[in-house]
């Protein structure tokens, strides 16, 4: 019985994500599926809808319910200087090599809400690199990428970042970067200086530079195995000879076709460096 | 489909009652065993150690699009939500559940929209009630749930909240969730 409803609703997700890319263009259709059907569970509950059928109906008329849809289906929660060790790592291994370079091009692909481009903005400005530096902070979600520009973050959360900051190897203390308004954490401007926030979808959307280092943390678990291994090698195809690919300390290159071009920069920091 | 599994959700106090557990099942049972046990953001492989040095079964922190083998238990890493498709795991930073992540209700769920029948959630001790909805969601997809004994848990309030929505099949001191375990899971 399970096993019939289970093709049913496998059916109705699969027709769902046509629609919307033929449609709209935005193509879910080799997301991970266990963490599209959850995220597409919450989008019901939040829309009060209570099919996937009726969902898809909405979703032909009704434009705005389609950028609360890609919000829905592509928000995640991180925080400023998440996993402290790859960011003393990044500081140690990585930055002493970026220096050698007049110019440093990094693109950060699913920057989300930003909270991690302004942990490496800060990194680099302690470097003395923030001038030499451009940040191309991308995300899929319109929405993801106004919060991110403004760069304002909950004050509740600070305490968390603070600590990661100094575990991080943080010079001075995370304070002197922001201003407290109210219940927020208004970051200062100067930090977003040489980030350029953008949409970009990673998934139809190719190339559209050459990049130093290309961050792209937490975000390659969400998709299949083909969807990865496109998103790889778009991320290869964009990034010069020895640049530096960032992954999430739980992603990894392993068992991925691209994986013999590049090598390890920091054991088990997921820090790779292309060599061909 | 493929085959079966067992997932198993706990919090406070669980990492003694886990131990317990693990160190009985045979070296060859025959299902894959998935875990999550609230934890600190920060925690490292501590508890997968802990877990290892009294069980005969390959026990092992889980990883992203990983495929499932019998005879062999993953645990959440710290900080990311584990989720179980047909036939391997996968990992995300969706948002805590219940203030917590890994959640229990998140692998749950996901097991009863992938294994169906097939799964069997375990219920152990904890503090709170993420696992609750899971468990619920295990049932409405006809697996099984196991809760343990309240009495005899460090925390009850989740093994009382799983109880109290009538979801479930059989509340068990964990000897006898040993016991279940070792009889549903032996090689035929």
């Amino acid at each position: 019985m399970i096993d019939r409803y289970q093709s049913i609703e496998d059916e109705e997700i699969n027709q769902l994500l046509e629609r919307i890319f033929y449609k709209y263009g935005f193509d879910f259709r080799e997301y991970a599926r266990a963490s599209l059907k959850r995220r597409l569970g919450a989008v019901l509950r939040a829309e009060h809808m209570a099919t996937i059928s009726e969902l898809g109906q909405r979703l032909l008329t009704d434009p705005s319910l389609m950028e609360r849809f890609v919000h829905g289906i592509t928000v995640s929660t991180t925080s400023m200087f998440r996993d402290p060790s790859f960011y003393r790592a990044f500081r140690k291994l990585v930055l002493p090599m970026l220096k050698t370079y007049p110019f440093i091009r990094f693109w950060h692909a699913g920057c989300a809400t930003g909270e991690e481009v302004y942990s490496y903005a800060i990194l680099l400005h302690e470097e003395g690199l923030a001038d030499r530096c451009r940040i191309y902070a991308t995300d899929l979600d319109a929405v993801c990428i106004e919060q991110a520009k403004n760069g304002i973050f909950n004050m509740a959360a600070m305490k968390e970042f603070s600590t990661n900051y100094i575990q991080a190897g943080g010079k001075h203390s995370l304070s002197n970067y922001y201003m407290a308004m109210d219940q927020h954490a208004v970051f200062s401007k100067g930090l977003r200086e040489n980030i350029v926030f953008a949409r970009h979808n990673l998934v139809s959307d190719s190339s559209f530079n050459e990049f130093h280092v290309i961050f792209c943390r937490n975000v390659l678990i969400y998709f299949n195995n083909q969807l990865r291994e496109k998103v790889l090698s778009l991320f290869h195809d964009s990034l010069c000879q020895f640049g530096i690919l960032a992954l999430g300390s739980k992603e990894s290159l392993r068992f991925t076709s691209i994986d013999p071009c590049y090598e390890e920069v920091v054991a088990g920091e997921q820090i790779y460096r292309r060599i061909i | 489909m493929a085959g079966q599994i067992i997932v198993i959700g706990a919090s406070l106090g669980g990492t003694s009652v886990l131990q317990y557990l693990l160190s009985e099942l045979p070296e060859n049972f025959s299902k894959p065993i998935a875990i999550v046990q609230h934890r600190a953001k920060e925690s490292t492989d501590i508890l997968v150690r802990i877990l290892a040095s009294r069980s005969k079964l390959t026990i092992k922190e889980a990883e992203d699009k990983e495929c499932l083998c019998c005879s062999t238990v993953y645990v959440a890493p710290a900080d990311y939500h584990l989720l179980v498709d047909r036939g391997f795991l996968a990992l995300s930073i969706d948002p805590p559940v219940c203030f917590a992540r890994p959640s229990i209700d998140v692998l749950f769920e996901s097991a009863a929209a992938a294994y169906g029948i097939n799964v069997t959630g375990i219920v152990l001790t904890g503090g709170n009630t993420d696992g609750m909805r899971g468990a619920q969601r295990i049932k409405e997809c006809g697996g099984t749930v196991i809760i343990q004994e309240p009495t005899e848990c460090v925390a009850d309030r989740l093994p009382l909240s799983a109880i109290s929505t009538a979801a479930f099949d059989s509340i068990l001191s964990s000897r006898d969730i040993a016991s279940y375990l070792i009889n549903s899971g032996a090689v035929p």
